[in-house]
């Protein structure tokens, strides 16, 4: 059987490497996903689902605000709701100084000329969120923010992706990467496949593809742990974060409770392999302990990692390749990609067709690592 | 001092589980001078099979059966020994460098072994027939559980149903008990009975079988049984009011029940040794993962060895001399000096090992569950937790999930209290059925601590230790 070869080869099947081939698609033209594992299985399926714009890095507003627009309308793009509420995300403050750091940070995104974060007094506080602690003395809130399924998500792009022509592989390693004139090349351990250009959005392994073409970047592969209770009455409608530890918390329809926010267990990336560390997890218990006492009874019946590609100074890398012609990136995100994954895919997709996009994509460049 | 207080932070063998093979696991290591730990769910020691021997009100002798109370001495020897019994400890965790999370009493705490013996045993089948949700309905070693540990039938009209010899065992004590058993609908297929014929022979030598043909014989002339039963429903509205089957002659009849027992055969618990990657292969005869071990139960992971059912269903005895077998290798691990003196004493536990496995084939190929009873259809529940379909699942593998952990992320079946418990085996044979592949290819859930729940509260006051660092990331 001969297959017609692709216009652009995606490395990776995670969101953003299927938002590329579904954003590509609607544009007519035709991507090949190759998959190492399954579509969604390391840190697009298994992540903490927050749809945030909250506490993003000043770099990230602008995408993070284009993606939030699309997110309102998921069902549009790609025929499934992807599970998609939007009840708000709240980050407390739990004393002055952390307090004083929120009003600073809400001060500097609206001189940047956004008004998504809102901050709030404890009064406020307290009534969109009865359950935390009395403690805690203000927030931030993302009114529109929310939450979504990760795994679901992930392959409603697939799937939308494959309906408009996309094709998608998997199981399926990339060994190697070279250029033959102006084909890439891109070999498996099975097969070789060809098209004039290459898309790199290799997550969590990113940085071996990069490196074939020259480009060495920094990238660190961590298992982010979560933790999910057994379903508890419904007690909490918004997304919660904290602003002196690390958290993330959220009720699911069903009752039961998700709990992360970045403690980090051993990461194996050579053999999709992750162990939790429980000691950090107990952090992570200790500190909803303090903020949720209607939790405290709570049992925890699952723990989970996924692995993740972060680079040093937390943010993605997004663009061209700055050593080939027609390679691009989107990887690195650091444990914060999934939001960004329905505009990642329309940027690089306008990059591809046209040369150019006009959201503000510089700060994400590779070559900002170079020494 | 508090009993997880009481814990030291490093055992030289730490044996998780206080039935058979756990008992005799722990007395051989600790007879032998090494420091050892049994750690047990229950509040009193005898697993499932002896459970509640200590403290059970039915102390006449005749109603739960020699073989029950062939558990006593297991106990003796125990506390004879010197290990540490721990019960009331729930083992939520273990590491592939051998750190056990354990919970007692709403404390928890990590602590170290050298040797780790895992001796979980069994746990059953899932039965998942129409109906099987609804109150009035439960397992046969449910009922079983609470005959053993209060002395309490189930009341009312009760009628059991499946295969197996736990659930012939169940009604001979519900006949001792002098409890009245309405009918047992016998899912044994006339073509597992032509299959297993080849291996009667070696089940002639088996110690099961006096016993066994005993314990059919006073069943059948104390309870109507039905036989070649190849359909069940349990029907009710939100309450079990009775049970239609169908036989191999055809022709649906409803029997009225208050209380169906549901019994297919028991499967190893893999979910702690599966939640330390330790390598499962499936079996097809047992139609269950079954861990790889070598001759002295040892898993692929270093250190860590599985004795008992969990290490390939084979009964009680059996549980016993592998236990032995799992000890006497930890000897031989940590102490080589005090193992010359065992030899013949392991020596004989592999003797009596292979007495017991005797026969096995021919009861394995008999109660092989048939598939209509193991892979169900249409809007039968499969994960009960999540209240997951049968038709759910063979819709999602449509959508491109191939596997069970595409299924957990997308339908979370298997993600709930239970661990899978309830489902894996349904999800795993659904997802193969339509494929077209064998449960080999598909393969289980991955599996995770806690492999039981903590409280937050448990997690939350965990002492901290080294590791303990300040979290870098932001999610």
């Amino acid at each position: 059987m001969t297959r017609r070869a692709p216009d652009v080869i995606v490395i990776g099947g995670g969101l953003h490497g299927c938002s590329t081939a579904l954003h590509l698609a609607r544009r007519g033209i035709r991507a090949l996903v190759i998959e190492k594992d399954h579509v969604g299985r390391h840190a697009s399926g298994v992540n903490a689902g927050g749809v945030r714009r909250l506490g993003r890095h000043f770099a990230e507003i602008p995408l993070s605000v284009a993606s939030m627009e699309i997110w309102h309308s998921i069902r549009d793009l790609v025929d499934d709701d992807c599970g998609f509420e939007s009840h708000g995300q709240i980050k407390v403050a739990e004393n002055e100084a952390e307090f004083e750091t929120l009003r600073r940070r809400v001060e500097d995104v609206r001189a940047l000329g956004f008004d998504h974060e809102e901050l709030i007094d404890a009064r406020e506080l307290c009534e969109l969120v009865p359950a935390i602690s009395t403690h805690c003395i203000g927030a931030i809130v993302c009114r529109s923010d929310g939450a979504a399924l990760p795994y679901r998500t992930t392959l409603a792009f697939k799937r939308k992706a494959e309906a408009l022509g996309a094709e998608v592989i998997e199981g399926e390693c990339v060994t190697k990467v070279a250029r033959t004139g102006p084909i890439w090349r891109v070999m498996t351990q099975t097969g070789t496949y060809e098209a004039p250009i290459i898309v790199n959005a290799a997550g969590g392994w990113a940085d071996r593809i990069a490196a074939q073409l020259g480009e060495q970047v920094p990238l660190q592969t961590i298992a982010l742990m979560l933790m999910i209770t057994a379903p508890m009455a419904p007690f909490i409608k918004p997304v919660m974060g904290a602003t002196g530890r690390p958290l993330s918390f959220k009720q699911f329809p069903n009752g039961t409770v998700l709990i992360g926010g970045g403690y980090t267990g051993k990461a194996e990336r050579d053999h999709n392999h992750t162990t939790l560390d429980f000691a950090k997890l107990a952090l992570s218990a200790r500190t909803v302990w303090d903020l949720f006492p209607v939790m405290r009874g709570a049992e925890i019946v699952r723990c989970w990692a996924g692995l993740e590609g972060r680079m040093p100074d937390d943010i993605p890398v997004i663009g061209p390749s700055a050593t080939h012609e027609n390679a691009y990136h989107a990887f690195g995100f650091s444990a914060h990609g999934f939001q960004l994954g329905p505009i990642v895919g329309a940027i690089l997709a306008e990059l591809i067709a046209t040369g150019a996009t006009n959201l503000p994509i510089a700060p994400f460049r590779i070559d900002r690592f170079r020494v | 001092m508090s009993a997880i207080d009481a814990l030291r932070n490093e055992y030289d063998v730490a044996v998780i589980g206080a039935g058979p093979a756990g008992l005799a696991a722990a007395s051989v290591a600790a007879r032998a001078g090494l420091a050892t730990v049994l750690l047990d769910e229950q509040g009193t020691p005898g697993g499932q099979i002896y459970r509640s021997i200590t403290t059970t009100p039915l102390q006449s002798r005749a109603v739960l059966g020699a073989d029950y109370w062939a558990g006593s001495p297991l106990v003796d020897e125990l506390r004879a020994s010197g290990a540490e019994y721990v019960p009331g400890a729930t083992v939520w965790s273990l590491s592939r460098e051998r750190e056990i999370g354990v919970s007692i009493g709403g404390a928890a705490r990590l602590i170290a072994a050298r040797r780790v013996i895992i001796a979980t045993g069994a746990l059953e089948r899932p039965f998942p027939i129409p109906g099987w949700t609804l109150p009035g309905v439960m397992t046969a070693g449910a009922a079983q559980i609470m005959l053993k540990s209060s002395g309490m039938t189930a009341g009312g009209r009760v009628i059991l149903a499946g295969c197996g010899p736990l659930l012939w065992l169940l009604a001979w004590q519900y006949v001792n008990a002098g409890a009245k058993i309405a009918a047992l609908l016998d899912t044994t297929s006339s073509a597992n009975r032509r299959a297993a014929l080849p291996h009667a022979l070696s089940f002639l030598t088996s110690p099961y079988l006096l016993k066994g043909l005993r314990l059919l014989r006073e069943v059948r002339r104390a309870v109507p049984v039905i036989s070649n039963v190849i359909a069940l429903k349990a029907e009710g509205e939100g309450r079990l009011r009775g049970v239609t089957y169908r036989t191999e002659r055809g022709g649906d009849r409803m029997e009225p029940c208050d209380a169906l027992l549901l019994h297919q055969g028991v499967v190893p618990n893999v979910n702690l040794a599966m939640s330390v990657e330790i390598e499962h292969r499936w079996d097809d005869v047992q139609l269950c993962w079954s861990p790889v071990l070598d001759g002295d139960f040892a898993s692929s992971v270093e250190g860590i060895a599985i004795a008992g059912d969990g290490a390939g269903i084979a009964g009680a005895g059996a549980a016993r001399e592998r236990g032995r077998i799992a000890g006497f290798a930890a000897v031989r691990a940590l102490r080589p000096e005090a193992a010359a003196q065992h030899v013949s004493a392991e020596s004989a536990a592999r003797q009596a090992l292979a007495r017991e496995q005797r026969g096995r084939a021919f009861l394995d190929l008999l109660y092989r569950p048939a598939p209509q009873f193991r892979q169900p259809s249409g809007d039968t529940i499969v994960c009960r937790c999540e209240e997951v379909t049968a038709q759910q699942i063979v819709d999602t593998v449509a959508l491109g999930c191939t596997g069970p952990n595409q299924m957990k992320s997308f339908l979370r079946s298997g993600m709930g209290p239970c661990q899978g418990r309830l489902c894996g085996l349904t999800v795993t044979e659904l997802i193969a059925q339509a494929r077209g592949v064998s449960p080999q290819e598909v393969g289980y859930y991955r599996l995770r601590p806690p492999v039981k729940p903590i409280t937050l509260g448990e997690l939350a006051h965990l002492p901290k230790t080294e590791a303990a660092v300040k979290a870098v990331v932001r999610s």
